[in-house]
């Protein structure tokens, strides 16, 4: 038998439906490897191997059965820890929901169980979404699987390791400003965050509802596609969600031919600030997109500049609401409930012993930027500066089919180098952040190595409800990419000498 | 320690009083203004909850669409414009009984704004008519209930512990808020609560609440300023601090609290001091206001739009076909019953001003005449609504039973004195009427065989009387007939007594 860990997510669902391989072992053989690698990973918080293990005993018996299922049907997953489980522990990668299980399913649990995916487990992040290293975890860090003193990126770095270490096919990441993509890049995985209110945000714990959209990981763009394909669509219990049919992605990562294609560059998406190798790996992939027949435009965002600031007033706002909840009254850490203490007095001492110092700054940020005098001038500026850039992609969407840039100025920096410095962290996502705030689609896919030996991501944009075309620029420029390395990019990637 | 309060009098000859009124109402939709749970009142605490109403991580909000329909509708009957666009906003502050520690309302883009609804305050010179203007009616959504254990005060500061009902959490909610209110005078806190009144009267006709306030299903803060006097012809004085009295849950407390913050508002300006601007809380027993939360420029709700929520674009179409289903005014109500009823203006009015309408139409319904459904609501049982603190509706007795009460009347079984008992007892709870009477034996002799006895005496008792009937000065009949009231100790029917008397009397010529 094959060694289930090495299949993509397309092949190990057509493996199980054709009954060579069961689920149970598709999901004992990810357990395995998680066994033997986390340890230096630390991609899970938490592993529920009796319920993955019930659920892919059930895929067996609907496939024995004779039952049609889903392309991904038995393939295992890791969730993110920041959508709800119901019954299994979920923290937000926070002290505040440790020993939290709730009550519900999120949706787009929902729908993975629907399509037969098998959760393994939940995966580190940086706390609440808060960060681009997953440094802020309240559990402790995540290491990038190239080189473990480096950062996998964040906050969904723990989704990204576990798929660039080959512990899951697919994994589920939610990008705010960046945390699906920028994991992707620095861990040489693919990662997508679908149009805003294409995946139903009911059962993710907001970070910054306006932003917030979670979307799939995986190693390849195809098995990108089905994952994105499985979990999107209308939800009514989601007042943002868009009822409108999802793109068809899986078609168009099987269609990988840019011919035609009209291909912008950002201009204020590089150059300085990116690091030469980063730059490099951009040229060459814009050189091979032209070779692959797409038409090069250059195009002006003159207002991507100002995006990385509206989004530290536009995200830290809504979060110092969206947090208000965690106050140790219904659920979650409590402190000072001990007969000496009010409710007010023990709600403060919650929180101050609850959230990390990341979470904290934010909260203050946001707090201050909504406060009566000061709204106008933060807040309300901030959402001006929002509509300025959505109104550059429409611009920009108006003479080409996708932009392309850098998914990250740098490629993985090393652990703790810039932790005492927010602002070089917050840089991490100069260039995935416009995309949030303009609600646009937008993927990473590998584009190559730094001098270093880590991955460097090339970002791809495209307009609301046209997320297909990532694929179809994805699956082209992967495949041309393949072709010159000889195969996928991570097969260059040895864990702790095991493969 | 209580407040030092001026004279009513007095503070209107230094002040002008002006008011503010925020109204909320508990819409009766089926289920919560964002989720599916039931709005049932009085079911186990914390049973009637789910993720979104107790704000668990990850859940989201789904606006009822019930609750939009009777906004605009509400909307559309205090005369109000619709907005073509409004949005929810987060009003962000920390409280145990608020689950998301931020509420969910509607702020600078409220569904409705810019409308008026007159009340009609009967005076020894008419009745008069106010204008109450209507700044806006928003939507939000209602907290959950807080008990505070021990301490002295009932409130969370100070008590042992607390315990929280989310039942409550997320009912929709309708806020009403008037313009300030000027111009009154010393009919203030009678156009208080006639608003409040009148308003009740047109959400129940809506059918969109039973707006009970002794439930908690109307509520009112009462807003009262006081500004100087000013001469004629001088620019009016500007408005003076305000302090803003919750916890007025009756209609007759609504007057009183705003009476009460009149005269401690004048004590405190005339002493040379000047009002804090502040929460204050009503006290039904005595009916003083003792200082609440001091509300400073330091509260900041930080409000910004729900960005959860899309917004509320109402079709045109669709508020023009509620307009439609909009019922008669109350006041348009009240014409037509003044008319049926034969009431005069004032009789009408009073109806009015306690609360006491739909209780009048309810009681003709099942069978009295309007005069007496009047005569009961608005003497004997307003008498005793006055004397408990209640509203007329929460006073324990039905209009149906004031209808087997009143036919008890008529059919002679009991008189009025016996009525009064016989309310006493179904006010106990001892029964209907008809239970009343029979256990309590308080049916009228109307047995002439007792009664004769009874006669007979009384007329040989008042030889002299009895001869001024017999020459046909029949008007001094009342004498025996009381005589012989008193002799059964009001237990006979004084009509029958009469007949009684004078038929002996006659029969002897």
């Amino acid at each position: 038998m094959t060694d289930p860990t090495t299949l993509t997510a397309a092949e190990l669902g057509g493996a199980i439906a054709a009954g060579d391989i069961t689920a149970v072992e598709a999901a004992e053989a990810h357990y395995a490897r998680i066994d033997a690698v986390d340890g230096a990973i630390h991609a899970f918080l938490h592993l529920d191997r009796e319920g993955a293990l019930a659920q892919a005993a059930d895929i067996d018996r609907r496939v024995a059965a004779g039952e049609r299922l889903g392309p991904l049907a038995g393939v295992p997953l890791a969730l993110k820890d920041v959508l709800v489980q119901r019954g299994v522990p979920t923290t937000a990668g926070s002290r505040m929901l440790e020993g939290w299980r709730p009550p519900y399913d999120a949706t787009v649990v929902t729908r993975l169980r629907e399509a037969g995916v098998v959760i393994l487990g939940k995966t580190n992040m940086d706390e609440f979404a808060m960060g681009s290293s997953t440094e802020h975890s309240a559990y402790g860090p995540t290491r990038n699987p190239w080189n473990t003193d480096r950062i996998p990126g964040g906050s969904g770095g723990g989704s990204a390791a576990a798929v660039s270490a080959f512990m899951a096919p697919l994994a589920i990441g939610t990008d705010t400003g960046g945390s699906i993509r920028q994991p992707a890049a620095v861990t040489g995985s693919v990662g997508v965050k679908p149009t805003y209110g294409s995946v139903s945000r009911r059962g993710l714990i907001a970070f910054s509802s306006s932003l917030d959209q979670a979307g799939p990981c995986a190693r390849t763009v195809l098995d990108t596609a089905l994952l994105h394909e499985a979990i999107a669509g209308h939800d009514p219990l989601d007042s943002t969600s868009i009822d409108a049919p999802v793109p068809a992605v899986v078609a168009a990562a099987r269609h990988a031919d840019v011919r035609g294609m009209r291909v912008g560059i950002v201009r204020e998406l590089t150059g300085e600030g990116y690091q030469p190798d980063v730059q490099a790996r951009f040229d060459e992939s814009v050189e091979l997109l032209r070779e692959l027949g797409a038409e090069i435009v250059e195009v002006h965002c003159p207002n991507f500049v100002h995006a990385l600031a509206a989004y530290y007033l536009i995200a830290p706002s809504e979060a110092s609401s969206n947090l208000a909840r965690f106050d140790g009254m219904r659920y979650g850490l409590r402190v000072g409930d001990d007969g000496t203490h009010s409710a007010e007095e023990v709600m403060a001492l919650s929180r101050a012993a609850g959230f990390g110092a990341e979470v904290k700054r934010r909260i203050m940020i946001g707090t201050y930027a909504l406060s009566s005098g000061y709204y106008d001038a933060y807040y309300g500026q901030a959402q001006k500066v929002r509509t300025l850039i959505t109104r550059d992609f429409e611009a920009a969407f108006a003479r080409v089919d996708v932009l392309i840039s850098p998914t990250t100025p740098t490629t993985a920096f090393r652990i703790g180098e810039r932790l005492d410095d927010p602002m070089a962290m917050y840089r991490a996502d100069l260039a995935t952040i416009p995309s949030n705030l303009a609600g646009n689609s937008a993927m990473s896919i590998p584009a190559g190595l730094d001098s270093d030996g880590l991955p460097v991501g090339l970002q791809i944009m495209a307009p609301a409800l046209a997320d297909d075309r990532l694929y179809r620029v994805g699956a082209a420029v992967e495949t041309a990419l393949n072709a010159r390395w000889g195969g996928p990019l991570l097969d260059k990637l040895t864990v702790g000498g095991t493969r | 320690m209580t407040d030092a309060v001026l004279a009513y009098d007095e503070v209107l000859e230094s002040y002008d009083p002006v008011l503010g009124l925020e109204v909320h109402v508990e819409l009766g939709t089926a289920s919560k203004m964002f989720c599916g749970c039931s709005t049932e009142f009085g079911a186990e605490p914390n049973t009637q909850v789910c993720p979104v109403c107790l704000g668990l991580p990850g859940s989201l909000p789904v606006v009822n669409a019930v609750a939009v329909e009777s906004a605009i509708r509400i909307g559309l009957a205090l005369n109000c414009s619709i907005a073509p666009w409004s949005r929810f906003a987060r009003k962000n502050y920390f409280y145990p009984d608020m689950p998301k520690d931020f509420q969910t309302s509607q702020y600078d883009e409220p569904i409705a704004f810019d409308g008026w609804l007159d009340v009609e305050v009967p005076t020894d010179d008419g009745v008069r008519t106010f204008r109450v203007e209507i700044e806006r009616a928003h939507m939000e959504e209602d907290t959950g209930k807080s008990l505070h254990v021990g301490g002295a005060t009932g409130r969370i500061h100070g008590a042992d512990f607390s315990l929280v009902d989310y039942n409550r959490a997320g009912i929709p909610l309708i806020e009403i808020v008037t313009k300030p209110l000027a111009g009154a005078g010393e009919l203030a806190p009678e156009v208080a609560r006639a608003y409040v009144t009148e308003l009740r009267e047109l959400l129940v006709g809506l059918g969109i609440s039973e707006a009970r306030m002794d439930r908690g299903q109307l509520r009112c803060d009462a807003n009262v300023s006081l500004r100087p006097r000013w001469a004629e012809g001088e620019e009016p004085t500007p408005l003076g601090t305000r302090t803003e009295t919750k916890n007025v849950n009756s209609f007759r407390s609504v007057e009183r609290a705003v009476r009460f913050e009149m005269c401690r508002h004048a004590a405190v300006l005339s002493g040379g001091g000047t009002i804090l601007q502040e929460t204050r809380h009503f006290h039904e027993n005595d009916g003083t206001t003792t200082s609440g939360r001091i509300k400073s420029d330091a509260e900041d709700y930080r409000y910004f739009p729900e960005p959860d929520l899309v917004p509320i674009a109402p079709d045109p179409e669709w508020i023009e076909k509620l307009r439609g289903t909009l019922p008669e005014s109350p006041a348009e109500r009240r014409r037509r019953l003044s008319e049926a009823w034969g009431f005069s203006d004032k009789d009408l009015q009073a109806a009015v001003n306690a609360g006491a309408v739909d209780l009048i139409t309810a009681t003709v319904a099942a069978g009295t005449t309007p005069d007496a459904a009047r005569k009961w609501w608005l003497g004997e049982l307003a008498r005793r609504a006055n004397e408990t603190g209640a509203d007329l509706d929460a006073l324990g007795v039905s209009p149906v039973q004031v209808a087997q009460l009143q036919a008890l009347v008529d059919a002679g079984r009991i008189n009025d004195k016996l009525a009064r008992q016989v309310l006493d007892g179904v006010l106990l709870g001892e029964g209907s009427p008809e239970d009343v009477v029979v256990a309590r034996g308080l049916e009228v002799v109307s047995d002439t065989g007792a009664l004769g006895a009874a006669v007979d005496a009384a007329i040989a008792a008042r030889p002299d009387v009895a001869e001024k009937i017999r020459g046909g000065k029949v008007a001094a009949v009342g004498a025996l007939v009381g005589a012989v009231m008193k002799a059964t100790r009001g237990q006979a029917d004084a009509a029958t007594v009469k007949d009684l008397i004078l038929a002996r009397l006659t029969a002897d010529s």
